[in-house]
Order: C-alpha cells, then structure tokens, then sequence
C-alpha cells in the first residue's frame, strides 16, 4: 500500500501510519470522537488510502486535542498527534478554508502573542481571537470573573530575548 | 535528593490563570529546603497553540527553552503540565534524533549533555527521597478528606516522553496525599482528557467532558479533584459547580500549614475553603 499523501506523512510525523491494520482501539478510547467527521481509524485509512482533499477539508484535522490516549493504546505504536499536526500544516500551506476557523483563530491569535512578547499576554490575545473570530459574547462572564481573581494581569510580562524569539519564528516561515 | 539546586520555568500562566498553584509550589518548595532559579531568558514554550500550526515553530520554542536550561547545567522544574510536556517532547527529540539535536544545537548555540532532565513538579516532590521530610513537614493531616487524584493528559503522555509509572493508572500523587493523610479513593477517570484545548473555543463540549469526569469522582464518593496541571485545573474549575479542584501542592501547604490559603482559595470558582 502507498501513496504520496501516505509518504508524506510518514516522513513528516515519523509515524508510522502504514502499519495500521484498523483495530479501532484508538477511535474507542478517543475523548472528541463524537465531534469528528471521520474518526481516528479512518483517518488513518483515508492517509494510507491518498484521500488528501477530503482530509485537509475535514473537521476530525481541528478537533483533536493532541491528548495522547490513542497513541498510547495503538498495538502498532502509531502516535495519530503528530500525524494530525502535519494535517494541519498542510491544510494551511494548501490555503484550506480550515473546518473550523475559530480553532484556528484562537491559535493564531496566541502565536502572535508569542512573537509580540516572548510570552503569552492573556488579555490582549483574548481579545485579539475575538476579533478574529467574531464570538464577542461567549464566555464574557468567565472572562469577567477571571479578571476579577486577579488571572487575567493587565500588563504583559515580556521574555529578555526577543530577537531571538522572531527568528525562530522566521525560520519556521512565520 | 542529593542536589537541591534547580533551574525553573515558571511558564505564562504562572502570573495569570495559575498563579495560586505557583505560590503553593513555591512555599512547598521553600519548605523542603529546595532552592529555583528561573531560568533567566526563557519564553512561552508555544503551549498547544504552536503545534497545531507549525510542528517547527512548537519544536523551535520548545528547544529554546531546553537549550537555556542547558546552558545552567542543572536539571529543569516545570510546574505546568503543559509546558512540561512540550519541553520534554523537545528534550526527547533531542537525546534521540541526532539530527534534530545538531541541528537545534547550532540553531540556539549550545552542546547536548544527556545528564540534564526536564522533571514536572511530581517528578521533583512526589520523589522516594521526599517522602519522609514531606511526612515530617505534616502539621495537620488531612484526615477525612476524600480526594480523587486527576492526572490528564501532559504528566502521562507519551509515556516514552514522560517516564510515568503507568500511563493508564499512574499513581505518583495519590501516594503523595495519601502521605498528607488524606483518603484518597481509586476511580475511573485519572488520565481522561477534560479537553483543555478547546477551553476557549467550545465550552459545550469541554462542560460535556468535565461533566463526565465529576460525575465520576461524584460516584467514587470525592470531596474534590486534585491535580498537577494548570490547563485541566482551570478547565475542570470553571465548566462545573459542583466540586472543588485543588493543585496537589495547595493540598501540601494546607498539610503544612504553610502560605496564604485562604487567598489561593478566593482565587478559584468553587471554594476549597469549605473542605479544610
């Protein structure tokens, strides 16, 4: 079995997806299942099988939350994490409208919390992804309380070396 | 514990939404004759932002990290879970990639040494070597308390990357509070995932997965949580209102009788004062 997609990702996740013989433990024990399009195994299948569209266009690539169960489990040690990370890179460099764009800008609105400051500025990001994703209102009165404990600080706490923090992030192509 | 000199990341939760865990961890530390020095120029390890865009960003900010640690040649404490489990992917990918590690070596201008290690703060406190000063620093023991102990995600997986006792039945910190003198009570749901990553981003599915967790240690009788990572703790805490979750280390002062409890507690959404 091969195809380039397969190809691809076995060099870029250093997983190794051929192997998977559709056991489905990894689908079984997988926390957000219900909220994926194709679950875990068929991911797997669909890689091994070339279906490249389909998957850079499917909301299972945004909905992992890279919790690791799977890959622990799985009797061919395939880490399926990883395998979604380069899924995920892919859908970006090919320009996918990503399946779920709120994911997407909250994770970008953090990466540049990053490259702003060396390290995370809650409030600003915050409300950076809210722009971005236009979901004003959700969440409004968690926010509210945080800020009122004292967790969400006002002014941001910069990293010394922020020089070094851009360049890492332009050798990465950010 | 023969070296009781660390290097410390602190993390960006750390003065934000983590903050009463860092006191805690801090005071426990203090307690114990453990001395941290941050680490001088570190920065955000890309937490679970990086990867899901670049897998070279997260293994660039990871690095980083790894390499000023390497540079103080001491081992590194990370109290978030989460940043612990990025540094250590990267420290992995280092020791077994030769590769990565020269590359990255250039790139942050440092040597590889294999003797220093990336240890989460269970590595460092729920330690052998502690057990009996952690007993004799026990000025109130817990007794009554019934405490299910939540490990997550980051602590446990990969367990190559980790070192954990168990992946699907760790049981570093029950051992550690059950030392405090509290019960604490065997359940289901120990390394679920309560869906941290998309906290922010859909809270119906987080609340669905929390809600499952809590009703778990609801069964297993639990007056609250316990655990080690900042990402499940204000998850968990903010996505249901009907137990508290404690960092394992506000548990120890509270044995202790050490720090200012009693302002840890205002900081989180359901009040842990009731319990002591």
């Amino acid at each position: 079995m091969s195809s380039p997609l397969l190809e691809k990702i076995i060099t870029e996740s250093g997983q190794p997806v051929n192997l998977c013989y559709q056991c489905r433990k990894c689908s079984a024990g997988c926390p957000m299942v219900d909220e994926f399009d194709f679950p875990p195994n068929m991911v797997m299948r669909m890689i091994q099988l070339g279906l490249e569209g389909e998957l850079l266009r499917s909301r299972a690539i945004w909905m992992c939350v890279s919790c690791e169960t799977c890959g622990t489990r799985c009797p061919n040690q395939i880490r399926i994490a990883p395998v979604m990370d380069v899924l995920r890179a892919e859908c970006l460099k090919q320009g996918i409208e990503p399946a779920d764009p709120t994911t997407v800008a909250l994770h970008t609105s953090f990466i540049e919390s990053i490259r702003q400051f060396g390290r995370v500025h809650e409030a600003t990001m915050l409300l950076k992804y809210k722009f971005k994703s236009k979901k004003f209102t959700d969440d409004l009165d968690v926010g509210l309380k945080l800020f009122l404990k004292g967790k969400i600080p006002i002014m941001p706490k910069k990293s010394r070396n922020l020089s070094k923090i851009k360049e890492i992030f332009t050798k990465a192509g950010f | 514990m023969t070296a009781k000199i660390f290097s410390y990341y602190p993390g960006c939760t750390s003065h934000s939404t983590a903050i009463e865990y860092i006191e805690a961890s801090l005071a426990v530390i203090e307690a114990l004759g453990i001395e941290l020095r941050e680490l001088p120029d570190w920065c955000c390890c890309g937490a679970a932002s990086a990867h899901n865009l670049s897998s070279s960003l997260a293994l660039g900010l990871s690095s980083y990290n790894v390499a000023e640690a390497q540079k103080e040649g001491r081992d590194l404490v990370i109290p978030c879970a989460g940043c612990y489990g990025n540094l250590a992917q990267a420290d992995y990918a280092m020791r077994h990639d030769a590769e990565v590690r020269r590359r990255l070596e250039s790139e942050f201008e440092f040597s590889f040494k294999d003797e220093i290690r990336m240890l989460s703060l269970v590595d460092l406190l729920a330690a052998e070597e502690l057990r009996g000063e952690i007993k004799a620093l026990v000025k109130k023991p817990l007794d009554g308390l019934k405490v299910v102990c939540y490990y997550g995600c980051a602590i446990v997986r990969p367990g190559a990357v980790t070192g954990v006792d168990d992946c699907e039945n760790p049981r570093r910190i029950d051992s550690l509070v059950a030392d405090l003198g509290a019960e604490v009570i065997d359940w289901s749901c120990k390394v679920d995932c309560c869906g941290g990553d998309l906290g922010l981003t859909d809270a119906e599915k987080t609340a669905e997965l929390v809600g499952r967790i809590v009703d778990y240690a609801e069964a297993a009788g639990a007056d609250c949580l316990v655990t080690s990572c900042a990402l499940c703790q204000a998850n968990v805490d903010i996505r249901q209102s009907r137990m508290p979750i404690l960092y394992f280390t506000e548990l120890m002062a509270e044995a202790f009788e050490i720090g200012d409890r009693a302002r840890w507690w205002k900081k989180h959404f359901n009040d842990p004062g009731k319990l002591f």
